[in-house]
């Protein structure tokens, strides 16, 4: 279980995250994400006790990240993005060196040991060389480090990036069976990945936490509405209230004109034709004539747009 | 045991990837070069006498043309490379303290020293069997080049934790080092006072008692409150990542 309050993290001056709140419970999938350099990776790095928090909390599995960090990081599997391996090791002799820092010890070691290549596929390279392993495989062996503590919480930093097609498929399917019994974040710039394997999502955007939902609601969200600056000439300010009435229409917000002699308002509503065309000529008849109608995206959009066009698959 | 799981990875590390077998081979061919020059050399002087400052000179080479060359090059990799691969990310993901890693790389390296400097022990104990000196003094000057060399290690560790440049870390340390060396040089130029300043921070004046074969309680400590120094200033360094972005 993880919970966080208003998490936030500053580099000198520079906005890594801010207030970012959330809880996961255990046994959830949660994608994290987010465009590149949107504070995600900050974001697990707190969540590891890489480095604290400027302000705010985070509990991971009921311990505090800056007040008992060895606690939580002796109960959470961490997969940086590089995948960062020693070159000059064996895979077993790799694992073994991974398994004694995290504390595993004795009969337990060897079990553990076999445990994670086993689920990760890579028995049959037990005995080679890091340096001398394929992407992909090296991809595996960082996934089995995270798996040897038995962690009950994984947070994986995009875990399939710079695979082949066949393979991230084979990860996606890894990380599904891996969450059966644990609590996974799963960080990515792919959105498909998410839909995919996650039960929610976590969007973050310049550090800020924008939207926490199922990914099929907010799919949904961002297909069915929309939001349109309306300037219209006329001195009637109370159209706002009106305008309300209609149906499709969720928020209505006034907004100072960019030209004199004219009212400005930001309409939410639903997407479809009928009821923008309603929007628009209640507006002339009720207001005035209509100088400017201009669709302004939602942040949340936005992101998303960028997410979408993204994926490589 | 988090410092013992680090200290078994880099001695395997080191053995591994041959650093260890060129820098000991290195050692081992510049210390007996200094062991026949210098010998021969106070031979011919003292006519035919090996006379006991033989070892005061062997020691002081072996300091400066030795483990000022090899230590750098030992201790450069400790926390460069591992920022260069970004292992050390995921270090600082697991149950680990800083100061664990940091003693694990620390008595990797020393152990390395201890190594080195015990297969040097050869010449001492050829001249026993041929002439008879006195060995008493041998063990100060070992000790002497012992805490040197292992001062050497933490300055190394600094320096490496500030770079993940190979040889930026071994350069900068060698730097440093030379700096230890040449401080108190000049002097001529320099007044009494500053003389003697500089010869309370200067790591090789300290060397001389002991390649004399007298052991001051005052130059362990001073050893002593270099490491401490030192090792403060690499936690420090090691904790910057908490407030400062790495990428």
């Amino acid at each position: 279980m993880i919970q966080v309050e208003n998490l936030t993290k500053y580099y000198g001056p520079i906005r890594g995250i801010e207030d970012i709140t959330f809880t996961i419970d255990k046994g959830e999938v949660v994608g994290l994400l987010g465009p590149n350099g949107s504070g995600k990776t900050t974001t697990m790095r707190i969540l590891t006790c890489f480095f604290p928090p400027t302000r705010g909390r985070a509990l991971v599995n009921g311990y505090d990240v800056t007040k008992k960090p060895l606690e939580v990081q002796r109960h959470t599997g961490y997969f940086p993005e590089k995948a960062p391996l020693y070159p000059d090791m064996s895979v077993t002799e790799y694992l073994g060196f991974a398994a004694r820092v995290k504390r595993v010890h004795g009969k337990k070691r060897k079990e553990q040991i076999d445990k994670a290549m086993d689920t990760c596929g890579i028995v049959e390279i037990a005995d080679r060389l890091i340096g001398k392993l394929s992407k992909g495989f090296r991809q595996r062996v960082c996934l089995a480090q995270s798996l040897l503590n038995e962690p009950d919480i994984l947070i994986l930093d995009e875990p399939t990036i710079g695979l082949d097609p066949r393979q991230v498929v084979e990860v996606r399917k890894l990380i599904k069976s891996l969450s059966r019994e644990r609590t996974v974040i799963l960080c990515t710039h792919i959105l498909p990945e998410v839909s995919e394997t996650c039960d929610r999502v976590i969007i973050i955007h310049k550090g800020k936490l924008i939207a926490l939902d199922t990914p099929k609601n907010l799919q949904e969200k961002i297909q069915k509405f929309t939001q349109t600056l309306f300037q219209y000439y006329g001195g009637n300010g109370g159209l706002g209230n009106e305008l309300m009435g209609l149906r499709g229409v969720i928020k209505v917000e006034k907004k100072e004109p960019t030209f004199s002699g004219v009212q400005a308002l930001v309409v939410q509503s639903e997407k479809d034709e009928v009821t923008l065309r309603a929007i628009s000529t209640f507006i002339t008849q009720h207001g005035g004539p209509i100088m400017e109608m201009k669709k302004i995206s939602l942040t949340l959009e936005e992101v998303f747009l960028e997410l979408v066009t993204e994926e490589e698959l | 045991m988090g410092v013992y799981y680090i200290f078994q990875r880099e001695l395997r590390s080191y053995f591994q990837s041959f650093i260890a077998y060129v820098l000991i081979a290195t050692f081992l061919v510049l210390a007996g070069f200094f062991f026949y020059t210098d010998l021969s050399m106070h031979v011919l002087w003292s006519f035919q006498k090996v006379s006991f400052n033989v070892w005061g000179d062997y020691f002081y080479d072996l300091a400066r043309y030795g483990l000022m060359i090899i230590i750098p090059l030992l201790t450069m990799r400790l926390f460069a490379e591992e920022k260069k691969l970004g292992t050390i990310e995921l270090l600082w993901t697991y149950p680990l303290r800083d100061w664990e890693l940091l003693a694990g790389k620390y008595l990797a390296a020393l152990f390395f020293l201890v190594l080195m400097l015990v297969l040097t022990l050869v010449y001492p104990t050829i001249t026993y069997f041929l002439y008879d000196i006195d060995i008493a003094p041998l063990f100060a000057g070992y000790l002497g080049l012992f805490l040197l060399g292992s001062s050497f290690i933490v300055c190394g560790l600094l320096i490496s934790s500030l770079t993940e440049n190979q040889i930026v870390a071994a350069i900068g340390t060698f730097g440093l080092l030379l700096m230890f060396w040449f401080l108190t040089w000049n002097e001529a130029v320099a007044n009494e006072k500053a003389i003697n300043i500089l010869l309370n921070v200067s790591l090789f004046d300290r060397l001389l008692t002991f390649t004399k074969g007298a052991i001051d309680l005052k130059d362990i400590i001073f050893f002593f409150n270099f490491h401490g120094f030192f090792i403060f200033l690499t936690l420090l360094s090691l904790t910057t990542r908490k407030w400062r972005g790495i990428k």
